[in-house]
């Protein structure tokens, strides 16, 4: 059959040129972690996240800013679940700067619900000029702002299975991804080599290890369980609405599949009588 | 049609107002009494589909400009902040981002259930040109809309895109600068294009209204590709195709709302969560998926002048569809050869749009080539010759012969 051979010729040019594309050397794929917010029903653990908000204040706050999250985020339903209270609390630890006053002055005052956390550095250069000309990464959208390409056919079974959790995934994967560099690999000057990092040499200092944190809720004090921690802190701050979408969305399905049910049955009870006119011996309308 | 009923106004109001503004009796006459072909299969309610996307892209559209800043140095953070401040500004934005990508999928549909049925043919040519330019039309929109977050991908798409008209020899450079209102893609780049993404919306509702009338000029086309003859071939268009295209835009609903909901960033790319910064190159710049074959077509030609020359005849290129297709039958029903090389056509482009995913080098730019040149000579040698030699299979002598004999479709 002619159409059997146009396709068999067709598909075998593009094999010939498939089996020529190389494969790709990239960075080592970020293991998937088990989180509580993955899939339709998952939500964030809020003892999770209060460990998660921890390590950032304790650690990655020396370096990294999270300007687009307030305070008042950590009171809100679907975050961390502190108190307004404990949220307020927590603001005025912080010193914000404010002003002009009066007299033209800028001036620092404790933070409240309304601020916004204050980055550690007052701008950019400030922070390059501190850590060696490197800028690290704001933080407020990180986890959103991160994945990996898994590629084909996996990027197609995530569309069915609901993963989105990449972004969180890598930065579990960078938290504990220091190990010495493989033979042969030059480690520019300021380096260090982090297997999951996409060029293989990262600015940053290895951040964490093992009892750096103390945790109260018994939880182990690993880089394994930090790192899982403050991704899922880091996801919260980058999509505090999490919760909220989800439980919408399920109202959502549930609405549209019987909307849909209901509509498919009217179509079939209008339609009745021209795929069956035997049994009313006539043609419908035109 | 001469079972064709027409609206009687009943009311003495309605009476009046029939001799000063007949409004509703052409409503009536276009989505009540409008004869369909009564054998239109589930690829005939995209039309509708489309409509549905356009009128939730502009809803959606509106309410988000008003929380919007078109500002180089705002406009992350205001989306950000209506994800984070605005009242179920999350819900805006996904099903806007979401949106565009159904729209394209919708869009997809119906031009592939245009190629596959013939639907382009005598006498609807000017039906399908105006979908043609109602396509060109929304690329142009969903690029500026993908623009204005003003992320990495954004900044870049838009360097990347606008740079394509410095490969027009002479006039290149300075159309480029009059794109951008400055010498590289800045506030005065993002200002136009909120402006124009605001606007194009409605030039496209206005051509579509153009489309519809043209579709009822001629009617539609259907599955056998044979006319409607008799009343026994059509169908009012309320409540038949009415029904038929609100269930199916609620099965369309369900997997728009499975992304919107479960995997709102899925066809996004997390570069665009990273704000534009004109300094630092990401490591390789993709568009929208919607736009990959094009962007592999592009690609898979060495010379900048030429690629540009390609990617902007692989869309002008379907305008001249009618003319190119030399058959005198429609549906790929009764086409067999046809058939077969459309839908290699359609594998071809979904392996552009995979190509157009990947980093052009080696295996993957001679894949791109060999499927440019088959998307190319599909249409320049493939249809021209096709209809000449190509032996049809026997066409129904009527819809209703076709639908009462059992036959597929």
């Amino acid at each position: 059959m002619i159409s059997r051979r146009i396709i068999t010729a067709f598909a075998l040019a593009v094999s010939l040129a498939a089996t020529a594309m190389q494969t790709a050397a990239a960075e080592d794929a970020p293991p998937r972690q088990k989180w509580s917010f993955a899939g339709p029903f998952g939500i964030y653990d809020q003892a999770q996240l209060q460990r998660g908000f921890k390590i950032y204040k304790e650690v990655c706050s020396t370096c990294h800013s999270i300007k687009l999250l307030a305070f008042r985020n950590l009171a809100e339903p679907g975050g961390p679940g502190f108190t307004e209270a404990q949220a307020t609390a927590i603001a005025s630890e912080f010193q914000v700067t404010d002003g002009p006053n009066d007299q033209g002055q800028m001036f620092q005052r404790p933070g409240t619900l309304a601020d916004h956390f204050p980055p550690p550095f007052p701008n950019d250069q400030a922070a390059r000029a501190a850590l060696g000309g490197k800028l690290p990464p704001d933080m407020s959208v990180l986890a959103k702002a991160r994945g990996y390409e898994w590629g084909f056919p996996q990027f197609i079974i995530d569309a069915f299975i609901d993963y989105q959790e990449d972004g969180p995934d890598y930065i579990h994967a960078i938290l504990n991804g220091y190990t010495a560099p493989p033979a042969g690999f030059a480690l520019p000057p300021g380096g260090q080599y982090n297997k999951y990092f996409p060029t293989g040499a990262i600015g940053m200092p290895k951040p964490l290890s093992d009892g750096q944190v103390e945790y109260t809720d018994g939880t182990p004090t690993t880089v394994d369980q930090y790192g899982r921690d403050v991704a899922a802190f880091l996801m919260w701050a980058a999509e505090p609405t999490l919760d909220a979408r989800k439980r919408l969305g399920f109202q959502v399905m549930i609405f549209l599949i019987v909307l849909t049910g209901l509509l498919y049955f009217t179509k079939k009870k209008v339609w009745h009588d021209v795929h069956h006119p035997e049994l009313t011996g006539s043609q419908p309308p035109a | 049609m001469s079972g064709h009923s027409t609206y009687q106004p009943q009311s003495p109001f309605m009476q009046w107002m029939e001799r000063r503004l007949p409004i509703v009796s052409l409503v009536y006459s276009s989505f009540i009494a409008y004869p369909t072909p009564r054998n239109l299969n589930y690829w005939w309610t995209f039309g509708g589909i489309l409509s549905f996307m356009l009128g939730v892209q502009i809803v959606t559209g509106i309410v988000l400009a008003m929380h919007y800043t078109p500002h180089v140095d705002y406009a992350f953070n205001s989306v950000e902040s209506i994800m984070r401040d605005v009242n179920y500004g999350w819900l805006l934005r996904y099903l806007h981002a979401n949106g565009a990508a159904f729209f394209f999928v919708a869009v997809y549909a119906h031009i592939a259930r245009g190629m596959y049925y013939g639907s382009y043919k005598e006498p609807r040519e000017v039906l399908w040109i105006l979908g043609v330019i109602l396509f060109l039309l929304m690329v142009v929109t969903g690029f500026m809309g993908y623009v204005l977050p003003w992320g990495q991908m954004s900044f870049w798409a838009a360097t990347v895109i606008t740079n394509l008209f410095s490969a027009l020899p002479g006039v290149g450079e300075p159309i480029v600068t009059w794109l951008w209102g400055g010498y590289a893609v800045g506030n005065p780049t993002l200002n136009r294009f909120y402006s124009l993404h605001y606007l194009l919306p409605f030039v496209i509702a206005g051509v579509v209204m153009l489309h519809i009338w043209a579709l009822h000029m001629v009617g539609q086309n259907n599955p056998t590709g044979v006319e409607p003859k008799t009343d026994k071939d059509i169908l009012a268009f309320t409540p038949y195709a009415t029904a038929k295209d609100a269930f199916f835009v609620g099965v369309f609903c369900l997997f728009y709302a499975w992304f919107v909901f479960y995997l709102p960033n899925y066809l996004g790319h997390s570069d665009n969560y990273i704000m534009a910064n004109p300094g630092q190159t990401p490591t390789h710049i993709v568009p929208e998926w919607y736009y990959l074959p094009f962007y592999a077509i592009l690609r898979a030609i060495p010379s900048k002048l030429l690629g540009v020359t390609a990617l902007a005849s692989s869309i002008i290129i379907l305008a001249f569809l009618p003319w190119l297709d030399t058959s005198r039958v429609r549906s790929a029903n009764y086409r067999p050869l046809y058939r077969q090389f459309l839908l290699i056509f359609f594998a071809a482009v979904i392996g552009l749009g995979y190509l157009g995913s990947q980093e052009p080098s080696g295996g993957y730019v001679i894949a791109a080539r060999i499927l440019t040149v088959y998307y190319f000579g599909f249409f320049l040698v493939i249809l021209p010759l096709l209809g000449l030699f190509e032996k049809t299979k026997p066409l129904p002598n009527s819809i209703s012969e076709a639908v009462l004999s059992g036959g597929r479709t």
